[in-house]
């Protein structure tokens, strides 16, 4: 009875608020989805992005801002893989929108669309915080990118079909650009090619394997841990008589292991910006193109 | 349901939950196989409904359902004997008193959540505690809640926590103190719970704006009593919104009433034959209203954060106290004001390292028509007001541990205490959620 009254009076009420805007609204966990959004709908898109660059995005809390912001979303577009099991869950829980929950057109994770690196055997909290699904930051190679594209587009469509136009032409357009800039982009990182280097995080796996790195080690001991003294030490030992030609940090994170193993070593630290800067107006063309040219900096 | 039969069923549970977890690790045994296979396929079956939306990689298939584990423990020391305590002005009921001196487990908690469908969502919580020296196994939660209303409109059904506070709402091993706010010792006996409903509404506004009912059947403390209808009910808002990339915050207000409540707080011995036990017969109101500010460098809380919280409950009760059990009958009106507060601050001021202070103060106006009986009954403050400061560190070395030391120093009485606490609270299992 309850039930059917609130139905009832959600029948009579929202379909007001709903028309007052056009566009489609876009929920992104991620900056980088809220940019590759932009790119394919333009200004068909009303787009919101939670989390920015400078964030942790495991570690993000279901605030009120972002229910409200998910509340009237017709779009969710999120990582998956577990990135946002803290808060992404409870998020579609709140908010109260049907279009939006698992299994709905509204409901887009990424991860889903790419091929996973370092899914694991066993899952085991001593191994640190693990995603059973692989790892999640699969935006790093933008040929992950090309394939969550060419799937967000066929969303949108389903989404909106009024609108099929313009998301094919603009996928097309996208498609066409982003080839002919990977293909720049491999030809400009050649000379690391092959490169020795030593990360914090595991964040850059798609970025190592697509430029084709050799990773010799890693800082935090297991994933989300931060190193140990003892830890970096080994990590010391491990680095002696071997040509690194770099330590790769991630912008948001604390950066004191990196700078002491950098004081100890020597060697170059590159830290790169973890994703697109959307909210400052950066395309992910742009991120790339900074990418590209960071990780050169120590070996030309 | 009774004690025995609580009991087997959680040991089952447990052995359950076990096997799950197990399972990751060594995949050998046949029984093991054949559930994780009866999971899987139930799995698919829901994915394959639309097979182009599937969730492979979504936020929380991994366990099906999410089952999660918490252990808490506590180390607790005392300058006075804990026995004693008591809160002037306010009688103690429900789960309101101290830990025993020495080690005891805390609320440990066995937690089951999953989508039921795709329009449903479940929750089913155990708590095991120790009162008295006896282990007692608790049904804290069992709720499902809607996924698929829509516009922006969530109910909420079975047994849950009242939203009338914001604490009120988190487990107990989620807060940044070992022990409940005064205020919630002295009117909720630490936490409110009953079976009922709650409707709740998310205005499609930036600003989060959110309004709800509930209605219990108020057979649990502070109400009490049988009622064939709603016992007690509850309405709520509350509002919040970022300021910059920042800073968050929330506010909210909320309203509790119970008419007819038959309640019995926690009886005391005058002998060893006799337990005279009062009992509340009468109406009961609280007001409450309460705001949260945090702030994080970048709205990045990894490294770096700061929470600040302020919670006020005023309650308003008319009625009768009866004692219980003592010959002749004694009885008294009750016309009578509780109110208090707390305001705390916590800080992590490096990554696994936090600290925090908390403050509270209550207040009392307790009149009858026999003033013996109220005080026998623990409702005479004789002009103290009970306040409280405390402190404590955290050590969190990851998401799924922590390990805390408290110190209050305690005038809830008469006689101040000094209270430590060293607590450890572990969990196993799903990713718990990161609440605001």
């Amino acid at each position: 009875m309850i039930l059917r009254t609130s139905l009832l009076f959600t029948s009579l009420i929202l379909p007001g608020l709903g028309q007052v805007q056009a566009a489609i609204n876009v929920f992104t966990c991620e900056p980088e989805w809220a940019a590759l959004a932009k790119e394919l709908g333009g200004d068909q898109l009303e787009i919101y992005s939670a989390t920015t660059a400078l964030q942790d995005p495991h570690h993000i809390q279901a605030r009120p801002s972002l229910i409200a912001k998910a509340r009237r979303a017709d779009l969710l577009i999120c990582t998956g893989a577990e990135l946002e099991t803290g808060w992404l869950p409870l998020l579609l829980r709140k908010a109260g929108n049907a279009r939006i929950q698992a299994g709905q057109a509204g409901h887009f994770l990424a991860a889903e669309h790419v091929d996973m690196l370092e899914v694991p055997d066993t899952l085991d909290r001593s191994l640190g915080d693990v995603h059973a699904s692989g790892n999640p930051h699969i935006h790093t190679d933008p040929r992950n990118i090309a394939r969550v594209a060419s799937q967000l587009h066929q969303r949108l469509i389903e989404i909106d079909p009024d609108h099929t136009d313009i998301y094919e032409k603009r996928y097309e357009a996208l498609d066409r650009d982003w080839q002919s800039a990977i293909n720049e982009w491999s030809k400009q990182a050649s000379m690391v090619n092959g490169a020795d280097v030593v990360v914090h995080h595991d964040y850059w796996s798609y970025l190592i394997g697509w430029l084709g790195l050799n990773k010799l080690a890693t800082l935090e001991p297991v994933p989300g841990v931060s190193p140990s003294t003892r830890h970096l030490s080994q990590v010391k030992k491990l680095l002696k008589n071997k040509k690194v030609a770099m330590i790769i940090d991630t912008n948001y994170m604390n950066d004191r292991p990196v700078r002491w193993l950098a004081e100890q070593t020597n060697l170059p630290v590159v830290t790169l910006p973890s994703t697109v800067d959307y909210q400052g107006g950066e395309t992910l063309h742009q991120w790339f193109d900074n990418l590209v040219e960071l990780i050169q900096e120590p070996v030309k | 349901m009774n004690t025995l039969e609580f009991r087997t069923a959680f040991i089952s549970a447990c052995a359950f939950s076990l096997l799950i977890t197990t399972a990751h690790s060594s995949a050998e045994t046949h029984d093991i196989n054949k559930t994780l296979e009866e999971y899987d396929k139930r799995l698919q079956s829901l994915e394959s409904r639309d097979a182009q939306h599937v969730t492979a990689g979504g936020a929380d298939t991994t366990f099906n359902p999410a089952i999660s584990v918490i252990l808490d423990g506590v180390f607790a020391s005392y300058k006075n004997d804990p026995q004693g305590y008591n809160l002037s002005g306010f009688a103690l009921g429900g789960e309101a008193g101290l830990p025993p001196e020495g080690f005891s487990l805390g609320h440990s908690e066995l937690v089951f959540s999953s989508n039921i469908d795709d329009k449903f969502f479940g929750q089913f919580t155990f708590a095991v505690a120790e009162h008295n020296n006896e282990t007692e196994v608790e049904l804290e939660e069992a709720f499902f809640e809607t996924l698929a209303l829509g516009g922006g409109f969530n109910l909420r059904g079975g047994r849950f926590y009242s939203a009338i506070g914001y604490l009120n709402q988190q487990h107990n091993h989620a807060w940044d103190f070992y022990d409940a706010p005064l205020v919630y010792r002295g009117l909720f006996g630490d936490q409110y719970f009953d079976d009922g409903f709650r409707l709740s509404f998310i205005a499609p506004t930036d600003l989060f704006v959110e309004i709800g009912a509930e209605a219990f059947a108020g057979r649990q403390y502070p109400a009490g009593g049988e009622h064939s209808g709603v016992g007690s009910w509850t309405v709520f808002t509350n509002i919040g919104g970022d300021i910059g990339v920042s800073q968050s915050w929330l506010a909210g207000l909320s309203y509790w009433s119970a008419d007819d409540i038959q309640r019995e707080y926690g009886g005391h011995a005058h002998s060893a034959a006799t337990v005279e036990v009062p009992l509340f017969t009468g109406d009961s109101r609280i007001v409450g209203a309460n705001a949260v500010y945090k702030w994080a460098p970048d709205g990045n809380y990894r490294e770096q954060n700061v929470k600040l919280q302020f919670e006020y409950f005023d309650r308003d009760e008319q009625g009768d106290i009866t004692l219980l059990n003592s010959s002749p009958l004694e009885s008294s009106t009750l016309d009578s004001r509780q109110s208090g507060w707390y305001l705390q601050g916590a800080w992590m001021f490096v990554r696994n390292w936090r600290v925090g202070i908390r403050y509270d103060l209550l207040d009392s106006d307790n009149l009858g028509s026999d003033i013996a009986v109220l005080d026998e009954a623990g409702l005479v403050s004789n002009g103290h007001a009970p306040e409280r400061v405390s402190v404590m560190a955290e050590w969190i070395p990851s998401e799924y541990s922590r390990i805390r030391l408290q110190f209050n120093r305690d005038d809830s009485y008469q006689q101040p205490d000094n209270q430590v606490y060293l607590q450890y609270t572990f969990s196993m299992g799903s990713h718990g959620a990161h609440i605001f």
